[in-house]
C-alpha cells in the first residue's frame, strides 16, 4: 500500500491518539523514508504535543 | 503530618495554577472559577487523603480534572456549541495536489524546543488555539491538556471515535499552519 502525503498526516495524527495497526505503521514508515515534508509534519505534532504540556506553566513563571 | 492550616495556605497558594488549568480547557472565567472552587472543597473535605502523597499540585489537579470533565458534561447538556459538520468540505485541500501530495512542502522549524523557553511563543500558541472552531479546539485541549483517551472524549462529547480523529488531525493541521505563519515562518 502506498500512501499519499495527505494519508500519512492523517495517520500520523492517529498515531498520537491510538495503537496503528502492523500494516498501518509499515506503510507510514515507508512514506516517512521517502518524504521529508510528512516527516516535517510528525516531527511537528509531536512538538505541539510537548509544547501544549508547557503552556500551563508559562503564566506563572512570567509573572 | 504538618497542621491543617499549612495544607490550606499551600492549597491556596496554587489557585493561580489551578485556575490557569481550568480556564484552558473551558475557556469561560466562570466556569473555570467554579470548578477550582469545587475541586479545593472537595480536596479540603477529603484532606486525610492526601496524606503520605508527595505532590500537592498534582495531586489537585487530578481532583480538578474530573471537576472539568464535570463542567463540559454539564455544557455538553446546554447546546451552547454549535455543532461542526462531520463532513465539512476538507479543509486542507490547498496543503495537497489532487494526487494526495503536498503542493507546497511544510517548512524546516530548526529547533523548535528553543521556543519553549519564550513567553512569546506560547501567546503566539494560546492566539492559534483561540483561532480553532470551538469543538475542535474542546477535543484538541481534552487530548493535549487534560490527557484524556480518545475513547473517553468520544464519550463526553458523544461522538464516534472516528469523528474524534479527524477533529483532532483538523487542529493539528491546522495549529501546525497558524505557528508555520505566526511563530516559524517569521
Ligand atoms: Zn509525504
Amino acid at each position: 500500500m502506498m500512501l499519499t502525503c495527505k494519508e500519512t498526516t492523517r495517520l500520523v495524527s492517529q498515531g498520537l491518539d491510538r495503537e496503528l495497526a502492523f500494516g498501518e505503521r509499515v506503510a507510514l514508515r515507508v512514506h516517512l523514508a521517502i518524504c521529508i515534508g510528512c516527516r516535517r509534519t510528525r516531527r511537528q505534532m509531536m512538538f505541539l504535543r510537548r509544547a501544549m504540556r508547557e503552556l500551563v506553566e508559562i503564566d506563572l513563571k512570567a509573572s | 503530618m504538618p497542621p491543617a492550616t499549612d495544607i490550606r495556605a499551600q492549597i491556596e497558594a496554587l489557585r493561580p495554577y489551578l485556575l490557569r488549568f481550568a480556564s484552558l480547557q473551558l475557556r469561560d472565567a466562570a466556569a473555570a472559577e467554579d470548578a477550582v472552587q469545587e475541586a479545593l472543597l472537595a480536596a479540603l473535605a477529603g484532606e486525610a487523603s492526601f496524606a503520605g502523597r508527595a505532590n500537592l499540585r498534582t495531586w489537585l489537579t487530578g481532583i480538578l480534572k474530573h471537576k472539568i470533565v464535570d463542567a463540559i458534561r454539564r455544557q455538553a447538556r446546554e447546546p451552547l456549541l454549535p455543532q461542526e459538520s462531520e463532513d465539512a468540505p476538507d479543509d486542507f485541500d490547498a496543503l495537497f495536489e489532487r494526487n494526495g501530495h503536498w503542493s507546497e512542502r511544510p517548512a524546516r522549524w530548526g529547533n523548535p524546543d528553543g521556543a519553549l523557553e519564550q513567553a512569546q511563543f506560547f501567546r503566539a500558541l494560546e492566539a492559534c488555539l483561540e483561532r480553532l472552531p470551538a469543538r475542535t479546539a474542546q477535543a484538541f485541549m481534552l487530548r493535549e491538556h487534560l490527557g484524556l483517551e480518545t475513547s473517553e472524549i468520544c464519550k463526553e462529547l458523544e461522538i464516534t471515535p472516528t469523528h474524534c480523529w479527524v477533529m483532532l488531525y483538523r487542529a493539528r493541521m491546522t495549529l501546525r499552519d497558524c505557528l508555520q505563519q505566526t511563530w516559524f515562518g517569521k
